[in-house]
């Protein structure tokens, strides 16, 4: 059980006298507090698998540090740091039973029998995998497998924190909401500190309390869900949670008026003092951009198809050169293929250069 | 064109992979294959192809009779879950591969592979090798080459399953149109039942070797024949709770009695399962309406746009989706409240009787 | 999996037939024939029955006697050189690089052995353990150990043993190594986050995964000491006395050194025979292990 400071923490794999720009890991500084759910989300090659293999001690970082509570550990090795980490595919001892596969850890670090088994039926138990721990693990479900990969990593009572690197990839959807809540669960039961590494925004948002957006090798926003909803701090983070994204559309801001295309959409915030030069667009959630009949005063787009979703209903739209995605209401048709679009202006965010700006009340 | 299954069943070493699957596909739709891992998608998909035999039952190409046909004598393209492209060749080689295979004049090949680069938007990628490209855009070369081939009929086998969340969300949005501008016959197998929903078209429910149900995609969705279609068409997974309808009243299992108002008012007497999707199920603090249930919370996950409240009642758990950021603290106790409007209700053998009108 | 079925294909594989019918069967019937017979030359055979079978399990008879000590002989060997290359071979793949230039250069160095002929390998350390002029029958005669494999019985099966080790170790190292590079990265990485020492961690991953191309590389190499012939020939010619004659080298010597076909063919159909059912235990033993590991419904 920890907190995790990274400090000044970078990485490349082409050494330290490298061009920044190509650092697959950008200096971060950041703290994680023991007990805390975080989750890394960004795509592919976005560094966030540099930063977990930083944090286990499989990359010796090229620049910075990491502490556990407050202790230098970026000499100590993987086996030092008491972490436990979960990995994409199952890890699976192939000739040891379930039981055998969850007292591994235990038996490497010496620990006596009675303890060995106690600590073992705990966590069958815990993992309900209570009725394999005799059999043969190789015999078992990719779920089944993955769950003992996290067992092995719950059963020493003295780990800093456990990691996940995408855990959920080889499960079947139904299952995952299984396995997601029961790791909600342990956390809650066991106060680990949990960092969850994935591409994948439900399983990023629902996992964690804090979500670290990352892009190029940068984090560019850590924050609860809700406020990476609200709130992108970059459109990145925008684009990339949600689902449909937010729309980002480029638009000229002037004070408490965004023009888009002839069409003139009022803000809630007075935007004054943007930067000179910058690249200045405006985003808005598809959840908060509805399609409506036509009218005067509303942005007019074209229909472009709508997708039905079972409990929600999105259409995709053109205004323009962009693409805009907008609720569909129940009930909603289009005879023309035109729609009016009615955002909320509580919800519209302006950005200059990718980044979010807070307009003046 | 048409391809036919009739009445086909595949049995390996004793174990049916395929149990007494019929069906038709017609050229100019897109037919998804939904269904958990190992419910037969791929053997269905297989036995299209021709690299499998059906053990009996026949596989009919256009009305005709092509059980014993060999693969090559087909008109078929398939793309896999792993991006498989030849590593030595350019995107445009890759692209073009089986139209030099087919032996066809340079210019046409030209003119092919820059319509199907086009429409896959692989057009600033062609003189690339397929390492140096991200997965989704591999994946999209894999299926430039099957749709470049002309072929009758497109396997697509969980071809986005190995992709980012996000590439796979924009690969998605762009499939129906690749569909449209192609005509052929398109099969997609997908575990995922909010992919089949996007796609739309027509969704063919595989559970355990059999089609359990046949038909236009949301119609599927929307009026499930068994509780199975129902519970493999539903994401997060379907809540049920039985009820026993008894004098115009119904008494649901762990207690709770209510007028047999909206979908019950039909039933005939007798006992029933009542299936719901997490967004039918409402939550509510201390309203009093008599189809509500006190649940206990267990989790909640919360996507910002969405919160998914994980609950506990009676001994079954359920999932309810709320709109918008809620939190709830686990162990507390909340009213979880049915619409008798809004609800799908099975038989005791699992036949749908009763479903929203939608 | 069962295919679209074309009888045109059988007629692509009738010339295999009649090429294995003119090459194997036909010589092995003649064998067959010769097993049940005698022959004082000039062509003049006389039927025997089972006979040289029954002399061949029979050691107080000279064929049977023969037989019997250098099929023991025989086994001994296989076993010796089992017990040294297949650990080694496992030591050697372990400490092999896992990435970089020098995996090249090893995988060169540990395949050049495999690639000389059988005799010159027999040549090479027939000189190089000569006393007067070899390497290292000079050296170590030079230390005052008196090494001589022309002359001491063990001498003889140390250089015969150290031969087939030098010979065909790389080839169980080679199995071995492809073996370890299949298994994922992931497992290290969790074995070490586990605490596994360096032997748990061969024990638990490297050995589990490398048991099917541990069992190929036995069988193989099983199969190839228990028909050893041209090495230990050139080398020790079987001597001194008959302490390295083994087998193949004894049916040679019936056959072409005595010219008794009858005997000669009796006992290369047993050992044939012993060879096939060999084969065959492995074989079952191989697919059994096969079977074990493909995936079965469990848990959910």
């Amino acid at each position: 059980m920890a907190r995790i400071d990274l400090v000044d923490l970078a990485h490349s794999y082409g050494g330290n006298d490298a061009p920044q720009d190509s650092f697959a890991l950008k200096p971060v500084t950041m703290t994680w507090r023991q007990g805390g759910a975080y989750a890394l989300l960004g795509p592919s090659g976005c560094g966030k698998t540099t930063l977990l293999n930083v944090i286990s001690g499989i990359i010796t970082p090229s620049r910075g540090k990491i502490l556990f509570d407050g202790q230098d550990i970026t000499p100590l090795s993987t086996q030092k740091r008491n972490i436990a980490q979960v990995f994409q595919f199952p890890v699976i001892y192939d000739t040891m039973t379930v039981g055998q596969n969850l007292a591994f850890p235990l038996k490497n670090r010496g620990v006596p029998k009675a303890e060995i088994d106690k600590r073992v039926a705990e966590i069958g138990r815990l993992l309900d995998l209570e009725p394999y721990l005799n059999r043969k693990a190789t015999r078992l479900t990719a779920d089944a497998k993955q769950k003992i990969s996290l067992g092995r990593g719950l059963v020493r009572s003295d780990v800093a924190a456990v990691l996940f690197d995408e855990p959920l990839t080889v499960i079947d959807p139904e299952l995952k909401w299984q396995l997601r809540s029961k790791l909600k669960a342990l956390h809650r039961e066991l106060d680990l500190t949990m960092i969850y590494v994935t591409h994948d925004q439900t399983e990023a948002l629902t996992f964690a309390d804090t979500v670290v957006v990352m892009h190029d090798g940068r984090v560019v926003q850590s924050g609860t869900p809700a406020e990476l909803f609200d709130k992108p701090a970059h459109t990145f983070v925008g684009y990339f949670i949600g689902s449909p994204g937010m729309n980002i559309i480029p638009a000229e801001v002037r004070g408490r008026e965004a023009h888009i295309d002839g069409h003139v959409i009022a803000l809630n915030r007075a935007y004054d003092k943007l930067p000179a030069g910058a690249k200045i667009e405006i985003g808005v959630r598809p959840e908060f951009v509805e399609v409506v009949a036509p009218g005067p005063g509303l942005l007019t787009a074209k229909i472009e198809r709508i997708d039905d979703l079972g409990r929600i209903r999105f259409a995709r739209t053109r205004l323009g050169e962009a693409k805009l995605a907008a609720r569909a209401p129940a009930g909603f048709t289009s005879s023309d293929g035109n729609a009016g679009l009615k955002l909320d202006p509580s919800h519209i965010h302006v950005y200059a250069d990718s980044l979010l700006v807070e307009g003046a009340a | 064109m048409s391809v036919t299954l009739d009445h086909v069943t595949r049995t390996v070493d004793g174990i049916e992979h395929i149990r007494d699957v019929s069906l038709t596909l017609q050229s100019g739709t897109l037919n998804v294959l939904l269904g958990p891992t190992l419910s037969g998608k791929t053997s269905i998909m297989r036995l299209l192809a021709g690299l499998d035999k059906a053990t009996s039952g026949k596989v009919l190409v256009g009305g005709k009779d092509v059980t014993g046909v060999d693969v090559r004598q087909r008109s078929v393209a398939m793309v896999y879950q792993q991006f498989i492209n030849y590593p030595s060749f350019t995107v445009y080689e890759n692209i073009a591969s089986p139209l030099r295979v087919q032996g066809k004049p340079r210019e046409e090949i030209e003119a092919r592979v820059a319509e199907a680069a086009k429409l896959l938007r692989l057009e600033p990628f062609l003189k690339r090798t397929p390492l140096q490209l991200s997965g989704g855009q591999q994946q999209r070369t894999a299926m430039a080459r099957a749709l470049v081939k002309g072929a009758d009929l497109v396997l697509l086998d969980e071809p986005l399953a190995n992709l980012d969340y996000k590439l796979r969300e924009e690969l998605r949005a762009e499939l129906p149109r690749i569909f449209e501008a192609s005509g052929a016959i398109f099969v997609y197998a997908t575990t995922e039942p909010t992919e089949a929903l996007l796609l739309g078209g027509n969704t063919v429910c595989m559970w355990e070797g059999q089609a359990l149900q046949i038909g236009e995609t949301p119609k599927v969705y929307r009026q499930p024949q068994t509780l199975r279609v129902a519970q493999v068409f539903s994401d997060p997974p379907l809540n049920l709770v039985g009820i026993e309808k008894k004098n115009g009243s119904v008494q649901y299992a762990g207690g709770i009695a209510a007028p047999a108002s909206g979908l019950y008012s039909a039933l005939a007497d007798g006992a029933y399962r009542v299936g719901f999707r997490a967004h039918q199920l409402a939550l509510a603090n201390g309203e009093t309406d008599r189809h509500a249930f006190h649940a206990t919370v267990t989790v909640t996950e919360i996507t910002g746009s969405e919160s998914f409240v994980h609950l506990t009642r009676d001994g079954s758990n359920w999932v309810a989706v709320l709109h918008g950021v809620h939190e709830f603290e686990p162990g507390q106790t909340l009213d979880a409240v049915l619409d008798p409007n809004d609800v799908f209700v099975f038989d005791a053998a699992d036949r749908l009787v009763a479903a929203p009108s939608s | 999996m069962d295919k679209t079925v074309n009888q045109k294909a059988w007629f692509l594989v009738l010339p295999v037939f009649l090429v294995v019918a003119f090459s194997a069967v036909l010589p092995l019937m003649t064998v067959v024939n010769y097993s049940m017979q005698d022959t004082f030359g000039n062509n003049q055979f006389f039927w025997n029955g089972v006979g040289w079978f029954k002399e061949l399990l029979d050691p107080s008879t000279d064929l049977g006697g023969r037989f019997l000590a250098s099929l023991g002989r025989n086994l001994f060997f296989s076993l010796v050189i089992l017990a040294i290359e297949v650990p080694l071979g496992i030591v050697i793949a372990l400490s092999m690089p896992r990435q970089g230039w020098t995996v090249a250069a090893c995988l060169v160095i540990l395949a050049l052995p495999l690639l000389i002929p059988w005799n010159v390998v027999g040549t090479i350390w027939q000189i190089f353990g000569r006393p007067d002029i070899g390497l290292m029958g000079y050296v170590l005669n030079h230390i005052g150990l008196d090494y001589n494999y022309v002359s001491n019985d063990i001498d003889a099966w140390v250089t015969v043993i150290v031969m087939d080790v030098w010979h065909w170790t790389s080839l169980v190292a080679l199995l071995c190594y492809a073996g370890l590079k299949s298994i994922p990265e992931a497992y290290y990485q969790a074995a070490q986050i586990d605490g596994a020492s360096r032997w748990a961690v061969f024990k638990a991953i490297q050995l589990p995964k490398m048991n099917r191309v541990l069992l190929i590389a036995v069988l193989l190499r099983f199969m190839d000491s228990f028909m050893i012939y041209t090495e230990p020939f050139v080398v020790t010619g079987g001597g001194p006395g008959n302490s390295t004659t083994f087998v193949s080298i004894e049916l040679v010597k019936i056959a072409l050194g005595q010219f008794d076909l009858g005997k000669a063919a009796a006992l290369s159909l047993v050992y044939n025979l012993i060879i096939l059912i060999v084969c065959w235990i492995f074989y079952t033993v191989m697919t059994n292990a096969g079977a074990e590991r493909k995936p079965q419904e469990g848990a959910a």
